[in-house]
């Protein structure tokens, strides 16, 4: 085989690999199906679960797209603000930093408080929790925007506007991609969060609810369902990247 | 003399504060359709006299006028290159020439409706340069030198009266170099644009200019002014005669005085 098929086979030989040393490792050394399950009791959990795994995975999805999409114009915008001005960079930074450094879990009671237990909660801390490393990115890619390129605009009587949007923003999106391939992660963390602490459905609240049942297989069926749709979201990204940016990655399109 | 360009008496400092100028009373005068060179050793000014020149940089003291009026903001009548082409790369070599177009008036409303013509005329600039047909492709796909050609192309398609050269060759290998000198010099004799070129290479200022300043170490300021009269269209070969060699022989004695002053 080439080395470029198997550099396309790769990613389900691991996977394969990853699950069969799983297995091997539980019978091999007798671990207790209540501690760690093997993948074929957690696939037996999948099968005999479909239902309601299917259902709250949608409903997780759903919360988890609704928060990244939120993320994603508000940090944005909050990103070209921060870059393109250093009084707005120097403000905001140490609120910001201080704003991440929160635990999102102990936001949590407090959006219950406002918004009562519902959808509300979990698709908000999906947001706050993912907004961050995309302003810091988007900031990033606007503010070094290299002196020469700024002369040449100034020079031909461009406005910051023009400045921004035929430079600053092309020039940021390999940045923005590369902070939503984090965020989209962060936001599945934060939406199983909002669930297990404030609604009635989803992942999050499956798993609690499994875990109070001490049915082990299931808390990590659910797990495994979680993992699928984030591999899902960022293939995704992956994608729109690829069609976006592909002048970033100049190396590949080069041996193309 | 009707300058084109005037810088006189003029002092900058970076900043805006008490800190050392990075030029001092600064005078210069280039004529309409001339080819000026600036050349001084490193650090002495050059790429700040051109900030002033051009408008992105407001002198502390003095004046600076331009095609008979004083600059206080950049000026839209100019043409930028650098030692770094500063294409961008998510555009194509075509797509990077058209930007000033998309910038500068009355090309701006007119682009969309004239698409066409401002191709084609780009296209018209890249054969002239020796990159016919290589618009499609990304400026990353290009070598130093064709970037080079096309940032020349880019900094020429709004046809401007003034063109700023800030060491386009500093980064290229001799015989590059060389070509470069001879497309720049067909430019000029094509469009009649005013040229000022910043480089710290003595013989391309002389085969190029008809008029040659030297800067002093910081702070900058001219020391001295040589008129080259070689007959137009140069060839290359004249690089090789007495007589070039004599002036550039003669700017060196003046760099060399300026770098023992600093």
């Amino acid at each position: 085989m080439t080395r470029s098929t198997w550099l396309k086979l790769a990613p389900y030989l691991f996977t394969i690999a990853f699950f069969l040393l799983w297995e091997a490792a539980c019978r091999v050394f007798k671990i207790s199906g209540f501690i760690l399950p093997p993948p074929t009791a957690i696939w037996a959990a999948l099968l005999q679960y479909q239902k309601p795994l299917y259902t709250n995975a949608f409903h997780t999805l759903w919360m988890t797209s609704f928060g990244f999409g939120l993320s994603i114009v508000f940090g944005l915008a909050l990103g070209l603000l921060v870059g393109s001005s250093k009084l707005i960079y120097a403000g905001l930074n140490p609120l910001l930093v201080g704003f991440n450094s929160i635990p999102k879990v102990a936001v949590v009671p407090i959006l219950v408080i406002w918004f009562g237990v519902g959808w509300l909660p979990p698709v908000l801390t999906a947001f706050v929790i993912s907004f961050f490393p995309i302003v810091v990115n988007v900031a990033t890619g606007l503010a070094t925007i290299e002196p020469e390129t700024e002369d040449v605009m100034k020079a031909l009587g461009a406005s910051r506007l023009d400045i921004m949007t035929k430079v600053g923003i092309p020039r940021s999106l390999p940045y923005l991609f590369g902070a939503l391939k984090v965020s989209i992660t962060l936001a599945y963390v934060g939406s199983v969060i909002g669930e297990q602490n404030a609604s009635n459905l989803g992942l999050g609240n499956l798993i609690t609810r499994a875990s109070a049942d001490f049915n082990v297989p299931l808390i990590f069926a659910a797990l495994i369902v979680l993992a699928i749709l984030g591999v899902f979201l960022v293939a995704i990204v992956d994608i729109v990247e690829n069609r976006m940016t592909g002048w970033a990655k100049r190396s590949q399109m080069g041996n193309a | 003399m009707t300058a084109f360009v005037e810088l006189h008496d003029v002092t900058h400092v970076y900043g805006g504060g008490d800190g050392p100028p990075a030029v001092e009373a600064l005078s210069l005068k280039v004529r309409e359709g001339e080819f000026a060179a600036i050349v001084g050793p490193s650090g002495c000014g050059k790429s700040t006299m051109m900030k002033l020149a051009t408008g992105l940089q407001r002198p502390k003291s003095g004046t600076v006028i331009v095609a008979g009026k004083q600059v206080v903001e950049p000026i839209k009548i100019t043409g930028m290159a650098f030692q770094n082409p500063v294409m961008l790369p998510w555009r194509t070599t075509l797509e990077n020439l058209l930007l000033p177009l998309e910038i500068v008036q009355p090309h701006r409303s007119r682009l969309r409706s004239h698409k066409a013509e401002y191709v084609a005329r780009a296209e018209g600039l890249l054969e002239t340069v020796g990159l016919k047909g290589m618009g499609s492709k990304f400026p990353w796909q290009l070598s130093g030198g064709m970037q080079q050609r096309a940032s020349l192309c880019r900094s020429l398609i709004h046809e401007p009266k003034l063109l700023m050269l800030d060491e386009p060759f500093g980064a290229l290998d001799a015989f590059t170099r060389e070509e470069l000198w001879c497309v720049i010099r067909d430019l000029h004799a094509q469009r009649g644009v005013t040229v000022i070129l910043v480089t710290h290479d003595l013989r391309e200022a002389v085969f190029l200019a008809d008029r040659v300043f030297c800067m002093s170490a910081r702070p900058g300021r001219i020391i001295a002014e040589r008129e080259v009269t070689f007959a137009r269209p140069r060839d290359l070969e004249v690089t090789y005669t007495p007589e070039f060699a004599a002036i550039v022989h003669e700017l060196r004695g003046h760099i060399s005085a300026a770098r023992q002053a600093a």
